[in-house]
């Protein structure tokens, strides 16, 4: 074993082993200690669990990478994936908790005083959550199998039972303790290496001013950011400051999308629940993004860096280069002499390198870029060498690129984990509850006793673990596009009716219903059109003949378009609402009511 | 608590809100996606200004915004008395 694979089970060994006895400690013995903490979680501690539960594998490993690729155009991951919690503070949070009860879809049936309603939301809730814990599991899988060398299957079986064991044993009361441990895992990760590397390129050892300050290497003579400009455009790159993903429509729609999704996201909603007062669960907000923020303000400095050091490595500007120089200025380097790091990617087959020209030499470029083409004629180089450079290897390779120690490298992989294994549970946590206590109690079973209850919401917890590691084993082409749909129908179905809900005293029933269906509908509907039905791939159905291209609506993508499904969700309720009778006289008081702090006590499920 | 009172603090909620919710806009949708070309053009430091709005800028705000709202609406509920 090498130095680097001690250092990875240690590091990961000693992590799990804490995560596990925490939750036996916490073992939850009511079903209040099982949904929601039995309310008793201070908001800073609440707040921290919030962040690890938020932030998962998309956050801590593919986000800088996309940062590193997409420049400026990846913006709308930062401003979307923080803006949203504004949004639950302000228009949600403390309203739900005053409300005082377990879970979403509980609200929604009981505020539209429908059990449609509330079967309608736990469907939303369920594909939302599947979709999104899908994603996770292969996180898991990929992890464990990379770093504990062991196959893809079995590294998912690994994570599935670590899941188990402690989602199961302890719910929300055990989640939340050991996603406190989990979030100080994830951000020591993410920060010790970022502050290694800001140090070594700027000198400062605070990323979010380093990335704003000189690069070290040029003396103080240019600023990082405007030397990574100047390095990739001359590459043939887009500007790394100004690149625009789509149009600028396209962002604003991202954005919003991923905005109101953050607020419609029933694992992050129900968080708000387990802090004992209306203006905790204010504050409980505020805390979760002061610790999501720490990893999101980094992540831009971590993003840039990467780029910087990655293309530096390939790609060696000459000393006489000037500003004229475009290709010229570059020497690419001999593919014998790179680091390990390079061969050890190659072999996952995510970073991939084809000597066009058999000179040896790495030529790394943007060959589509008709100028750079051009000046890559004369010096005998044919093509852009560098054929497959996956965004998401950035974060767990650029400790190994900024060459930081063994340990530092180990750590990012027990973070890595730490971020999947606690989103995942979370989201299981939402998904059981929204079986055993909205269907089964709800619903179906009214009269089941407090134990039946929770033994059921383990059990749907259990059998929720294996859908979602069965589609693990076998994505039916999941990938970037399933965390889309899940932000898409979250944004889509959830978050307009709970507005209205507090907001709009006189919305019915019926315009709740039509506008998560419409909305839901919608969304579905433009996603699968581009991504295939169900992302069986094959099975697209674009039709540019009747103007329907690719991204056929003002140009937003598939990934963005919950922004339109929560406009056509509001619409339709307001339509709706319109044509059919005003709610009764006691929601009508119920809503008042909810509008107001005091009286909040015990939650009480039913 | 009259329905007046209640009414009024709604009121004075709501508006609070629309205030938090015009920056939460601005600085996200208005500084770092609508006017990010002209702010470009002035530099904080090392950054383009609508560059740092959008990948730091906006995020410092939005934590402002959660924390103003928090102590405010706490103020608000006790002037109204319906505080926990």
């Amino acid at each position: 074993m090498s130095n680097l694979d001690i250092w990875t089970y240690a590091i990961v060994g000693t992590t799990f082993a804490l995560y596990i006895g925490i939750a036996i400690w916490a073992r939850a013995s009511t079903t209040g200690e099982f949904y929601v903490a039995g309310k008793g979680v201070h908001p800073v501690a609440n707040g921290m669990a919030t962040a690890a539960d938020w932030m998962s594998a998309a956050s801590f490993i593919s986000m800088a990478g996309m940062i590193a690729f997409e420049g400026y155009g990846a913006s709308v991951f930062l401003m979307g994936w923080t803006g949203g919690y504004v949004l639950l503070a302000l228009l949600l949070a403390p309203y739900l908790r005053k409300f005082g009860k377990f879970t979403v879809p509980e609200f929604i049936g009981d505020r539209y005083y429908s059990k449609a309603a509330r079967i309608v939301a736990v469907i939303c809730l369920i594909l939302a959550s599947i979709t999104y814990v899908i994603g996770q599991m292969k996180g898991i899988g990929v992890a464990f199998s990379r770093f504990l060398e062991t196959s893809y299957d079995l590294g998912l079986y690994i994570g599935m039972g670590i899941v188990a064991v402690y989602a199961v044993l302890g719910g929300m009361k055990g989640i939340t303790y050991t996603q406190i441990a989990q979030y100080v895992v994830l951000i020591l990760a993410y920060t010790i290496p970022a502050i290694f590397i800001s140090l070594i390129l700027t000198g400062n050892p605070v990323p979010q001013i380093g990335l704003g300050g000189h690069y070290a290497p040029s003396d103080g003579a240019m600023t990082l950011l405007g030397k990574l400009d100047q390095v990739v455009t001359e590459l043939g790159f887009k500007q790394y400051t100004t690149q625009v993903m789509g149009s600028y429509l396209n962002m604003f729609a991202y954005t919003l999308s991923l905005m109101i999704g953050t607020a419609g996201l029933p694992h992050v909603i129900i968080r708000f629940f387990t802090v004992p007062k209306v203006s905790d669960a204010r504050y409980s907000a505020g805390w979760a993004l002061v610790f999501i923020a720490i990893l999101y303000t980094t992540a831009p400095a971590v993003g840039a860096m990467a780029r910087m050091n990655f293309t530096d490595t390939l790609m060696k500007q000459k000393e006489t280069a000037t500003e004229q120089s475009g290709l010229a200025g570059f020497e690419p380097q001999p593919y014998d002499s790179l680091p390990a790091w390079f061969k050890n990617w190659q072999t996952t087959g995510l970073l991939a390198w084809e000597d066009k020209n058999h000179d040896g030499l790495v030529q790394y470029y943007d060959d589509t870029n008709p100028e750079t083409a051009a000046q890559a004629e004369p010096l005998g180089w044919k093509g852009n060498e560098m054929v497959k450079v996956d965004n998401d290897i950035m974060v767990l390779a650029n400790p190994e690129i900024a060459r930081l120690p063994a340990w530092v490298i180990a750590l990012v992989v027990a973070g890595g984990l730490a971020a999947a294994l606690s989103t995942a549970a979370g989201l299981l946590l939402a998904i059981s509850s929204a079986i055993s206590h909205d269907l089964l109690k709800g619903v179906f079973m009214p009269g089941i006793s407090e134990k039946a209850e929770l033994n059921a919401g383990r059990v749907s917890m259990i059998f929720a673990i294996l859908v979602a590691g069965y589609l693990g084993l076998h994505p039916p082409g999941f990938a970037a596009g399933t965390v889309a749909i899940a932000f898409g129908l979250a944004a889509s179905s959830i978050f307009p009716v709970l507005m209205m809900g507090i907001f709009m005293k006189k919305m019915n029933r019926a315009g709740a219903i039509a506008g998560m269906l419409s909305g839901i509908t919608v969304t579905l509907l433009y996603v699968f059109q581009h991504k295939g039905i169900f992302f069986i791939p094959g099975t697209e159905f674009l039709m540019p003949q009747w103007g329907m291209g690719e991204n056929w609506f003002f140009g937003i993508s598939p990934n963005a378009f919950g922004a339109v499904g929560a406009l056509v969700n509001f619409i339709a309720a307001f339509i709706v609402r319109a044509v059919t009778a005003a709610p009764p006289e006691h929601i009508q008081h119920l809503v008042e009511d909810v509008r107001v702090p005091r009286g909040a006590g015990e939650a009480v499920g039913h | 608590m009259t329905p007046e009172n209640r009414a009024a603090y709604w009121k004075a909620n709501v508006r609070l809100l629309v205030i938090l919710l015009f920056i939460w806009f601005v600085v996200s949708y208005g500084f770092g996606i609508i006017l990010v070309e002209p702010l470009n053009s002035i530099m904080l430091g090392g950054y383009p200004l609508g560059f740092w709005f959008a990948q730091q800028g906006s995020i410092y705000v939005f934590l402002v915004l959660i924390f103003v709202y928090a102590s405010s609406m706490n103020r608000l509920d006790k002037k109204y008395d319906v505080h926990e």
